[in-house]
């Protein structure tokens, strides 16, 4: 039996196949889906801001890029997973306004996208694919059997990475 | 004021009461702008962790025409105006004087861009409007951003301002419907927290 688990804005979830992982209305937030192919075991983190060091709260270790790169890989070896063989794919960091005055709200979806980026390196996780930037929003559904990302938009197509 | 959890019922009460104000004022103008009776919900006065709030709307991959406005002067904080985006056609259709379903393709033009922009310039204006006549205090908001896509992902950025500072966020809701059937819109008003005892103490609740 097959469950599809929703991750909402600013939670980690993981799921072992057949189970998959789906987080829904992507704007500038990102999620990062982290694979272990042998163990056919997913992680997906929805976050919504690139630093934890500018915030004031910073409990919540899946709403910030560098915190919840680092809780991913605590999950992966709480799992067993061959870190070595481990790999991301990443998407979302649209700019959703076109003009929104002099606000950060501006270019913070380039800037989660930046983030993860630096901090998947930092940590020595690969990105095998990504499909982050725009204006639109994105649905995911992530398959930790396949590693299969599926990307589902309004009005910009659907695609598999 | 540390945390939303921390306001007492009189608060609560308080800060809906500028919701009915604001949004009243917002009702009429807007019944005004398409000749037709709006009515409007009792506003409801939410404390949400961030997860929560595309669920107002209806889910976080609902279409939406979204509508954002930065708040500032004496308060900081963010105004979001949500439709459905066949109600923000018919919106369209109605402002112009054409026929219902006229305006078919969705929000894609300049002009029925132009058109939602204006709209929700008078129902923030004239929401802001109100409450700065009901707290003496200075409120201004930026020029409109428009965005048609899904409820969570225009939600997103917006949220992410306040992302830093806080978990949950207050949202005062309120509902516009036309001749009672008919969902206009969704309305969102989200004081940033530092604000909120600026607010209080303006409301004279402020202990």
């Amino acid at each position: 039996m097959e469950n599809i688990i929703q991750v909402g804005m600013a939670e980690l979830k993981i799921a072992t196949a057949p189970n998959k992982l789906l987080t829904a209305g992507l704007g500038s937030c990102i999620g990062i889906c982290v694979c272990s192919p042998a163990h056919q075991f997913g992680v997906l983190a929805h976050i919504m801001l690139p630093s934890s060091t500018q915030s004031k709260r910073a409990h919540n270790k899946a709403k910030f890029a560098d915190t919840a790169v680092d809780l991913i890989m605590e999950e992966m070896i709480k799992k067993g997973a061959n870190v070595s063989k481990i790999y991301a794919k990443i998407a979302g960091g649209a700019q959703m306004f076109k003009f929104v005055g002099e606000s950060s709200i501006m270019n913070i979806g380039q800037r989660n996208a930046l983030a993860v980026e630096e901090h998947l390196k930092r940590i020595g996780i690969k990105i095998v694919a990504t499909d982050t930037g725009g204006n639109f929003g994105r649905t995911i559904v992530f398959d930790p059997k396949t590693g299969d990302l599926k990307i589902r938009t309004i009005g910009h197509g659907e695609r598999t990475i | 004021m540390k945390d939303y959890t921390e306001l007492s019922c009189l608060q609560l009460d308080a800060l809906r009461e500028i919701g009915n104000i604001g949004a009243g004022n917002a009702a009429t103008a807007l019944a005004q702008m398409v000749q037709a009776k709006i009515d409007m919900s009792v506003p409801e006065v939410n404390i949400l962790p961030f997860d929560d709030v595309p669920k107002l709307v209806g889910g976080a991959d609902v279409p939406v025409c979204g509508l954002y406005f930065a708040v500032s002067g004496s308060i900081t904080g963010s105004i979001l105006f949500m439709l459905p985006i066949e109600r923000a056609n018919l919106l369209v259709d109605m402002v112009l004087g054409r026929n219902n379903g006229e305006t078919a393709a969705g929000i894609s033009g300049d002009l029925e861009a132009s058109v939602i922009m204006e709209v929700g310039n008078i129902i923030s204006g004239t929401y802001l409007n109100a409450l700065s006549c009901f707290t003496q205090l200075r409120l201004l908001t930026s020029v409109p951003a428009l965005a048609t896509d899904m409820a969570g992902a225009i939600l997103n950025g917006v949220l992410a301002q306040v992302g830093g500072v806080v978990d949950d966020v207050l949202v005062l809701k309120t509902m516009f419907t036309r001749e009672d059937r008919d969902i206009v819109g969704h309305f969102f008003m989200m004081p940033d927290s530092e604000s909120l005892s600026t607010i209080l103490q303006a409301l004279g609740v402020n202990c």
